[in-house]
């Protein structure tokens, strides 16, 4: 019997993970990858919640926050190609210094 | 209620070891395709949670647009690998300065996770029956209680357009009329 | 095992043999037919009158050496032609083709001829179709050969595109339908206005048919939209670098998503099985009777219409076709509004 409590802590491991690949990882592009992750974790949770109080909100969210999501995934990644196309590399530690 | 028991451990196994290898893997590539594989497993649970109008959104808009537009970055970037020969040999866990200090604070992040979940067992825990799954019902919802966040959504979507337009354009198209571009 | 149960197994097999054998009969007719068009035989040695011929293709195809560019990414390449192929097949599971049917009385209830009823079947539809992208561009990255990823880029960018003008007509047609299943939406189309006019969708939705068809032959890649596998332009464009059984999935996969967009198309605009003279369970011959003829239809339009350049392709998807499928879909909003369908 599969309780809300799982769906919760499954979410929570997911989003633990992409929480990991933001701090550890030195790649542009696999940071906004491991924010997709939490995205989708959160997503997770809003269909469960939807699901155990019977509503359609949860579905209503997701869909929100799916949107959310491609818009700033699109805004990411054009800043990740100019930032690239400056300094030819993806590792944030290139971009420390606070001139262009 | 067996199957719907394996299924979930099923699909939330290939989730989590997904997610794993996304952070994980070097390669860029590798790293978008094992998270389309990680969305198609959260579409399956989505399915388990009676939500198939969320299982399919996902698989059209995250696994079916965004991430395209992921591999098309990846590719055209040409993107190369971050690590050095140094971080070739050492795992992150053992590399001295932020990392190790990323890696255990990530650590500390999902025990504290799983400990304020599994904390509130017992009355929330079982699922209500019946689930508001049809379509019809959700598009009603959408039009008229959240008729506003809806018409938001689609201005943001349009700056958010006209944004990446503008941030990956490249400068010289700035000042003279563009060559053809080469395709 | 219930007989039911055994019947839904079969029904499986039955589907997943089908298609492979319309890829075939598909290769035999676009050469036949394209051969009548230009005035010249066509396949007629192998067989009596070249039926034979796709049987000797594959013969051959499955002989010939397996190639792997050295620098190719191995894992992708090889996985490139499975996603193409495994998302043609799985596209058709949800597409119904006939209506009840209790195999001559062999079952206790009708057995629907539909491998899996989804009551989001054509969003379904869509969302495979989008996910047969990553074949392509997998394709075209991993042979590392720069007409592969040109063409690979290229054809992806175009699917892309002109899912958008694909969903806008879908979305027409189930604002007209009242109902995501296509099962339901086949079974709106049954009987007769004033007696002989069928009540097929295109008679309510002619312009969404023809952007439907149209997105879906840009789907598929298919000429006059096949830029991105010209000969003339880019050798074969993404599938350059592959031979023997793994060129054959492309052309596999290409062939199954025709037989999917037609079967989708006949679903929705041209009343599934429903046809006069035949009772409900014969319903699936009339079926192939439509496809078939769209089958045909695509056949027709590769070898008499020129090729599209690609600028043009892209601002025809963008420029022409999705403001005319909005459109489309604002107009049929408000008919149905007001006329209360």
């Amino acid at each position: 019997m599969v309780t809300l409590n799982d769906y919760l802590a499954l979410s929570a491991i997911l989003f633990a993970i992409g929480a990991a690949g933001v701090f550890v990882r030195r790649n542009l592009i696999t940071i906004l990858l491991s924010i997709e992750i939490m995205l989708n974790a959160v997503n997770l949770t809003f269909v469960a919640f939807g699901r155990a109080l019977g509503s359609a909100d949860g579905q209503i969210i997701v869909f929100f926050v799916m949107t959310v999501a491609a818009a700033e995934a699109a805004v990411g990644l054009a800043i990740v190609i100019s930032l690239f196309r400056h300094r030819e590399s993806l590792n944030p530690d290139s971009f420390t210094a606070l001139k262009w | 209620m067996g199957s719907e028991a394996l299924l979930f451990y099923a699909f939330g196994a290939i989730a989590v070891a997904t997610s794993l290898l996304v952070i994980g893997q070097r390669n860029p590539i590798y790293s978008v395709l094992l998270l389309i594989a990680s969305f198609g497993a959260l579409s399956g649970l989505y399915v388990l949670l009676d939500a198939p109008f969320a299982a399919v959104i996902q698989i059209i808009v995250y696994a079916g647009a965004i991430m395209v537009l992921f591999l098309f970055v990846v590719m055209l970037l040409n993107a190369p690998h971050e690590d050095t020969d140094y971080d070739e040999r050492v795992h992150p866990l053992l590399r001295p300065g932020p990392m190790r200090f990323g890696a255990a604070l990530a650590a500390l992040f999902l025990v504290e996770l799983v400990w304020a979940v599994m904390r509130h067992g017992g009355e929330a825990g079982q699922f209500a029956g019946g689930a508001v799954s049809s379509v019809a019902a959700i598009g009603r919802l959408l039009f008229t209680e959240y008729g506003f966040p809806f018409e938001v959504t689609s201005v943001l979507i349009l700056v958010a357009m006209v944004g990446a337009v503008v941030l990956a354009r490249r400068d010289s198209d700035v000042d003279e009329p563009s060559e053809p571009s080469a395709w | 095992m219930t007989p039911l149960l055994a019947a839904q197994i079969g029904l499986t097999l039955v589907v997943f043999v089908a298609l492979l054998s319309s890829a075939a009969g598909m290769v035999y007719m676009e050469r036949k037919v394209a051969a009548l068009l230009q005035q010249r035989l066509g396949p007629y040695l192998v067989g009596p009158k070249g039926l034979l011929q796709p049987l000797a293709d594959v013969v051959k195809l499955m002989f010939k050496e397996e190639l792997r560019p050295r620098a190719a990414d191995a894992l992708l390449f090889a996985l490139a032609p499975i996603i193409s192929a495994t998302c043609a097949f799985a596209a058709f599971a949800v597409v119904p083709f006939g209506g009840d049917t209790t195999l001559f009385g062999l079952l206790p209830e009708g057995l629907r001829l539909q491998v899996a009823d989804v009551n989001v079947a054509i969003l379904v539809v869509f969302a495979i179709a989008s996910m047969s992208v990553y074949g392509i561009v997998l394709a075209g990255w991993s042979s590392n050969s720069k007409y592969s990823l040109l063409g690979g880029l290229r054809s992806s960018a175009q699917m892309i595109s002109y899912e958008l003008s694909y969903g806008m007509a879908l979305a027409a047609v189930l604002v007209v339908g009242n109902s995501l299943s296509l099962t339901e939406l086949v079974n709106r189309q049954a009987g007769t206005w004033l007696g002989f006019i069928p009540r097929w969708f295109i008679f309510l939705q002619p312009i969404g048919f023809f952007i439907y068809l149209t997105a879906g032959v840009a789907e598929t890649n298919r000429a006059p939209f096949d830029f991105p596998e010209a000969e003339q332009e880019l050798v074969a464009g993404y599938h350059t670098e592959y031979s023997s059984m793994s060129f054959a999935m492309f052309f596999l996969a290409e062939y199954v998503n025709m037989v999917t967009v037609s079967a989708v198309a006949t679903d929705l605009f041209l009343g599934g099985w429903h046809g006069p003279f035949l009772p409900e369970s014969l319903g699936w011959i009339w079926f192939l009777i439509k496809v078939a003829f769209l089958l045909f239809f695509y056949v027709w339009m590769r070898w008499t219409l020129p090729r599209y350049r690609y600028d043009q392709l892209m601002r025809f998807g963008w420029k022409v076709l999705l403001p005319l499928s909005v459109a489309n879909l604002i107009v049929t909003a408000a008919g149905v509004l007001y006329f209360g369908l």
